[in-house]
């Protein structure tokens, strides 16, 4: 549609516009910064509520709700603590992202990297428990987070079992071509760690004997290692004399 | 009372005698008692909280329905007085543009008024009290923003379909800033990287130009009453600031329009 001149436009709303629009701004950079708060944190509806809300695209739905939660995660001065959040729900919202995505892997990242980073060895023990549940769901794509859960369990919670059994649970589910040999290791070397040098030399020796370690670097180093088993494995058995 | 005005009220009550006309309250009337109807349906399948999410549940849907209804009837108003030339018509007389407008916007104000308060009388069964009352309040403002910003994008596009899409893709950025604010300065994106700063910048400066319908007609005023005047105080001056702003670019194009 043509236009008219600018000339046209009585001098009032040409005075008043730039006013008005400083007004809005000025309005809007005193209003103090959103916040997130735990409280606001609510339990997530059944999968089946969520499934009806993505409107037929739960992968993207996922995504965003990955977003907004990842919202509650920031650091103390700019949003509030992971401390502060009530972990149940959190792992309610995890599980439920992951069911709307399953291939997704940010929801275990979540988990195990961030959530699981707390001073608060209740809660880290929550989250290492989701992810060894969500690993056995889908093991060959979803092995790097149990691996570094079971760090997590051997070097922060010093719980050399559950570190054992999660190596276990990689060793057992994760053969995949896809998997590195050191994540499926992972259990020898946490027996000899355990002090249970005949069980890390039997499983080091199958693994050997089996022909799947073809790495000729790898091979070196393991067999060195199955010597120094052997060595500790004798000085640790009580003299007959 | 100056002429223009007593002409402007006039316009008003004539825009609110086409929405009866035109049966919008019962359209609206319609709309809530199906969306009612919808939330029993939540409540039975709900296995706790059955209230708080019957309640939830139709004061979220309720709100974008009207909405919804509100902009489109005032860009089909506003297009079809164009294409009949009742425009061309009404300012051929002793009538100021601004007047016509003004006008315009008070009768569609009048409307959003009607619309918030069948609106609010349809939760009255299911959450009463001082709660209902500033959340019913806070969507006459919030419906009020929408009256000016459809009545601004149908004036500017003269089109009903792009004046719509206008109209909701800015509702739903002004509901959601807040949130994109937040995403943006997450320190998990390495937040001394420029583009990362920049970006976040550039979210400000966007929320800064927009009014933070966020803090308007909140579910939790219903459902845990943490609604209070001085929120809804907040409210109402950015709805004069931003509707003042919104009928003021409004009347530019409108006095710019070779009619």
């Amino acid at each position: 549609m043509p236009q008219r001149r600018l000339a046209s436009v009585p001098r009032l709303i040409l005075g008043v516009a730039p006013i008005i629009l400083a007004v809005q701004v000025t309005f809007a950079v005193l209003q103090p910064r959103p916040q997130a708060r735990a409280e606001e944190l609510t339990p997530p509806p059944s999968v089946g509520v969520l499934r009806a809300l993505s409107l037929g695209d739960p992968i993207a739905f996922a995504q965003l709700l990955t977003l907004w939660l990842q919202a509650f995660d920031n650091q103390p001065g700019i949003s509030i603590r992971f401390l502060d959040l009530d972990y149940g729900k959190v792992e309610a919202w995890l599980q439920r992202i992951l069911e709307l995505d399953p291939r997704g892997q940010y929801p275990l990242l979540m988990a195990s990297q961030l959530y699981a980073e707390v001073p608060d060895e209740r809660k880290q023990r929550l989250m290492l428990d989701l992810v060894y549940r969500e690993f056995l769901r889908d093991p060959n794509r979803r092995w790097p987070w149990l691996a570094h859960a079971t760090i997590m369990a051997k070097h922060r919670l010093n719980d050399l079992p559950l570190a054992l059994r999660y190596a276990q649970a990689l060793a057992t589910h994760a053969t995949g071509a896809g998997v590195p040999h050191w994540a499926t290791q992972m259990q020898i070397f946490l027996y000899e760690d355990m002090g249970e040098y005949e069980t890390a030399r039997i499983l080091l020796g199958g693994l050997l004997d089996s022909g799947v370690v073809q790495d000729p670097h790898e091979l070196h180093l393991l067999i060195e290692r199955l010597n120094q088993l052997k060595d500790a494995e004798k000085s640790s058995k009580p003299s007959k004399n | 009372m100056p002429s223009t005005l007593r002409k402007a009220l006039t316009i008003a009550r004539f825009t609110l005698l086409e929405a009866v006309r035109t049966r919008l309250l019962g359209v609206v009337l319609i709309l809530l008692a199906l969306l009612f109807l919808a939330s029993l349906f939540v409540q039975h399948i709900s296995v706790t909280e059955t209230t708080r999410m019957q309640t939830g549940f139709l004061a979220a849907t309720a709100r974008m329905a009207v909405v919804f209804v509100l902009s489109l009837h005032v860009a089909g108003s506003m297009v079809r007085e164009f294409n009949d030339k009742g425009v061309d018509l009404l300012l051929s007389l002793a009538l100021p543009r601004g007047g016509y407008y003004i006008g315009r916007f008070l009768g569609f104000t009048g409307i959003a008024i009607a619309i918030a308060v069948l609106t609010t009388l349809a939760l009255v069964a299911l959450a009463p009290g001082q709660g209902l009352v500033l959340w019913g309040l806070s969507l006459a403002l919030e419906l009020t923003l929408v009256a000016a910003l459809a009545l601004f994008c149908v004036i500017t596009f003269a089109q009903i379909m792009s004046a719509i899409s206008f109209v909701i893709a800015f509702y739903l950025l002004a509901r959601s800033i807040s949130a994109v604010r937040l995403l943006s300065v997450s320190p998990l994106l390495a937040p001394n990287d420029w583009t990362n700063r920049a970006i976040a910048r550039l979210v400000d400066a966007l929320a800064w130009l927009l009014p933070d319908l966020d803090r308007f007609t909140s579910t939790a005023w219903l459902v845990d009453h943490t609604g209070s005047l001085a929120s809804l105080g907040l409210n109402a001056l950015q709805t004069l600031i931003y509707g003042g702003l919104l009928v003021v670019a409004g009347l530019f194009d409108l006095y710019r329009k070779d009619l």
